[in-house]
């Protein structure tokens, strides 16, 4: 019998089989890889309350589960797992999901922003870089590129606060909203984008010289090609050369780069996050490392891995759209 | 049609090069009247400047690297170079427009092939959408595209290489241009779709009136197409002429020789080769490309590339593989070397199967059997000098190395190199010096059986003239045997004992070349021999070793 489902569907439940064996395996390595660290949460725990009883820490061990052989514990974590059940975070005394989803939007919506903003940014300068090759404005633009590619996060961050925020005291220091301000609508949305301008701003100034340098090259390569030579014939201008001939294909390699770079930008985003205390998920995967927070770790790697085949899965559609060479099968 | 006033009209024209190239004018001094309905064919080899001058009338030239220097040119009276960027912007794709070489390349990956007819139209047209696009469909009619409506929509990697010149050919003509330039456009073509390409041209050329110029390296196809002919050497017109007196009567020396260069369509005399031991034998060999993916992933078809051959090859004798692209004839290389896995069959090597050998019998049976590849630019690694690229092979098979280079020394002066040349890199040399450096390393091995892959396609004719003569006379002394791979009828009609005709990996015919040539069986072979450009024409022989 043939199934009578459009191809874009079945090819997204191919890949949705695919990512299942994949996510298993990451949580499986990660959840040994953590138990070879020495130390866990009791230890943590009773270092933070300054020392307890050897019977106290027995009994802690017990109550989490953290007496059972490692293979145990793996069993009962992948079984808890396949539930979609996090378990629960003894940090912060909430279920991990609860923990992970408080701090997810503010974690997507600084990367989605710096990236959306550096992809966007950097594309143009790219361009107009490569079509003023070897002149002055490509050598500005591709100098500034390199100084913020070369400059470290954190330092880029700092420098940002003392400039905006202890000089001018335009924006505020860190945080995700006024803590007193009890904002309502259109002000906490404001309120938010005021939080959020230099952490965005110091994320995407980082990864803007990634596109700028591979838009210039693609671009200086795709217009040597024949095809454009083939427009110039037919008597294009160079606006339309640009856009419908170059940008087209020379968009391909930059998108591949995006697709990459969303999946680790959350690793990136650890120092920002820290610097502008922001509650992102970052900030909570060092403060768990630190803690031992074993199933909120865990719950954060789930949490990646699922955003790193969802964002591959939709760079290859974004692909296919984008090069019609490519079918999807 | 003489009487006309000409479309086209260059006088004296120089393109600069940029400071520090091996010449400082790509063209000398070119003249050359273009008048409506005649096909102009400008004739030379790589390097003669000939692209530069189509450049130059359309004022698309590298500027400021590249310019022109002096001269003038004229169409439809107008002086080209005086116009501003905007007339040049109304002329191009209106007027002038031009047809190139690659039709896989020169069109772009990402629109339609309707789109990319409809972008003339809209540059240069009034008319709406539906107009155009009736205007569009009309085109790529009068082109003999089946199924017009369908190739509108289609992608450029959707349709065969020769729909996609088609496809060029109808943007080019879509606004019925005064002066079309083709610049090699069926190079990249099967004989049998240059043919049909070359008659396409003929027949729109006709219909519309249109000067056109004709660029080729070919002298095939300048006997198939042209009315006048002008043969460019490093810039300078050495004879120009009208095509029957430059094709038969060539008066310059350098016009003679290109002549002469061009492989006779008469094979050699037959060897009395079939009494000589066969040192390579295929049975039933078999390839097919399997269908990827598995249960998780997304299945393609399967190519059957090559299916149950046998050949056999005597010692001393070339057996030529000649077929068009697809035909899998370059599968038959690499199986025989067993640089592909066969699915199935046998390739006896002096009498010991070299596809059932274990991996080290594999290597020790390596050096009966070397090939010679297509492309002398990538088939030699950029990053060793010429002797350790030829005395690599024996050294791996356990030369003491200084006897390898000593020999890879002596080899270099067997195909006609200087011994000075064992020191230096790959990129320091010509094609045509490159593809001896790979026969060098060829023989190296002291083989029993050399494959050759195409070796002389990328090579300008007087180049593969000499290779061929080299490869001939080292068969000869050597007592070598030759698998040679060609696309080329002409070639392999020089070169040739024996020959298999392929298609769609089965040989159709197969015999004594002369006798294939003369009294072809199959009509896939009789359509092949009769697609040779300028079969009717045979090169008046005059100096043969020139060049």
């Amino acid at each position: 019998m043939k199934l009578a489902l459009p191809p874009i569907l079945i090819y997204s439940l191919r890949r949705l089989v695919q990512a299942v064996p994949v996510v298993i395996l990451i949580m499986i390595g990660t959840f040994l890889l953590l138990k070879l660290a020495p130390g866990d949460t009791v230890d943590a725990l009773v270092g933070d309350m300054g020392g307890a009883d050897a019977q106290f820490i027995e009994r802690l061990r017990v109550e989490y589960g953290l007496d059972q052989p490692v293979w145990v514990q793996l069993w009962r974590y992948m079984e808890k797992l396949a539930t979609f059940d996090l378990g629960w975070s003894f940090v912060y005394e909430q279920p991990v999901s609860t923990v992970l989803m408080d701090r997810l939007g503010t974690t997507l919506l600084l990367m989605a922003t710096s990236l959306s903003i550096a992809f966007t940014v950097g594309v143009a300068l790219g361009a107009i870089a490569a079509r003023r090759a070897y002149s002055l404005t490509d050598n500005v633009i591709s100098t500034l590129g390199l100084i913020f590619y070369a400059t470290p996060s954190f330092f880029l961050s700092l420098m940002m606060m003392l400039l905006f925020s202890v000089k001018l005291g335009w924006l505020p220091v860190g945080g995700i909203k006024t803590i007193a301000g009890f904002y309502t609508g259109w002000d906490h949305v404001w309120d938010v984008a005021l939080h959020l301008i230099m952490p965005t701003a110091a994320l995407s100034l980082i990864y803007l010289s990634f596109y700028l340098r591979l838009m210039r090259s693609s671009v200086l390569q795709v217009a040597d090609l024949d095809f454009v030579r083939t427009a110039r014939a037919k008597g294009a201008g160079e606006t339309r050369l640009m856009f419908h001939h170059i940008m087209r294909n020379a968009l391909l390699p930059v998108v591949t780069l995006f697709g990459l770079q969303f999946s680790t930008v959350l690793g990136g985003s650890v120092v920002v996050e820290t610097i502008f205390t922001l509650p992102g998920l970052g900030q909570l995967a060092y403060q768990s490392v630190i803690q031992r927070d074993m199933n909120t770790l865990m719950g954060i790697i789930f949490l990646c891995s699922i955003i790193v085949v969802i964002v591959n899965f939709l760079t290859d559609l974004l692909y296919a759209r984008l090069d019609s060479r490519i079918e999807l099968a | 049609m003489s009487d006309q006033s000409p479309i086209l009209e260059i006088r004296d024209l120089k393109i600069a090069l940029p400071e520090g190239s091996d010449r400082p004018f790509a063209l000398d001094g070119l003249n050359l009247t273009v008048k409506p309905g005649e096909i102009v064919c400008m004739v030379g080899e790589s390097g003669s400047g000939k692209s530069l001058s189509a450049g130059a009338i359309m004022r698309l030239l590298p500027e400021p690297h590249v310019h022109v220097a002096g001269g003038s040119i004229s169409f439809l009276g107008d002086d080209i170079l005086a116009k501003t960027d905007r007339e040049m912007k109304q002329i191009r794709g209106n007027r002038i427009s031009m047809i190139f070489q690659e039709p896989m390349t020169a069109l772009n990956p990402q629109k339609t092939v309707g789109w990319q007819i409809d972008e003339v139209l809209k540059l240069h047209m009034e008319g709406n959408r539906a107009a155009r696009r009736k205007h569009a469909i009309e085109m790529l009619n009068r082109v003999h595209i089946p199924d017009p409506e369908s190739a509108y929509n289609a992608y450029p990697h959707q349709i065969s290489g020769g729909q996609r010149q088609r496809v060029m050919i109808a943007m080019a003509l879509s606004l019925s241009p005064k002066l079309v330039i083709a610049d090699e456009p069926t190079t990249a073509l099967d004989v049998t779709t240059q043919l049909q390409i070359l008659k396409l041209i003929r027949e729109l050329q006709q219909e519309d009136g249109a000067g056109v110029l004709f660029i080729t390296h070919d002298f095939g196809v300048v006997a198939e197409i042209a009315d006048h002919v002008i043969v460019l050497r490093q810039g300078e017109v050495v004879e120009q002429g009208a095509a029957d007196q430059v094709l038969n009567h060539p008066q310059h020396p350098y016009t003679q020789a290109l002549i002469a260069s061009v492989p006779d369509l008469a094979p050699p005399p037959p060897k009395p080769v079939s009494t000589l031991p066969v040192v390579l034998k295929g049975t039933g060999l078999k390839k097919t490309f399997a269908a990827k993916g598995g249960l998780l992933s997304g299945k393609r078809k399967a190519v059957t590339a090559v299916k149950d051959l046998s050949f056999e090859l005597h010692q001393g004798e070339t057996l030529g593989v000649v077929g068009e692209s697809g035909s899998g004839k370059t599968t038959v290389s690499r199986l025989v070397t067993r640089l592909l896995e066969a699915d199935a069959g046998a390739v006896d090597v002096d009498g010991k199967d070299l596809l059932a050998c274990s991996p080290s019998e594999l290597r020790g049976m390596r050096k009966h059997i070397q090939m010679v590849f297509q492309d002398p630019m990538a088939s030699l690694n950029p990053r060793k000098r010429v002797v350790d690229l030829i005395a690599q092979g024996p050294i791996v098979h356990g030369e003491d190395p200084e006897k390898a280079r000593a020999r890879a020394r002596e080899l270099l002066e067997l195909v006609e190199l200087s011994p000075a040349a064992a020191n230096r890199f790959p990129h320091e040399f010509s094609g045509g010096q490159r593809q001896r450096i790979g026969i060098a390393r060829a023989l190296a091995m002291e083989p029993k059986v050399i494959v050759a892959d195409e070796p002389v396609s990328a090579l300008d004719v007087s180049v593969q003239a000499q290779v061929l003569k080299l490869l001939a006379d080292l068969r000869d002394r050597m007592n070598l045997s030759l698998l040679f791979v060609t696309h080329d009828l002409r070639v392999a009609a020089q070169l040739c004992d024996c020959i298999i005709v392929m298609q769609k990996g089965e040989i159709v015919e197969a015999g004594v070349t002369a006798e294939v040539f003369a009294d072809p069986k199959h009509p896939y072979t009789r359509n092949l021999l009769s697609s040779i450009p300028g079969r009717h024409w045979t090169p008046p022989v005059r100096n043969t070793d020139a060049a």
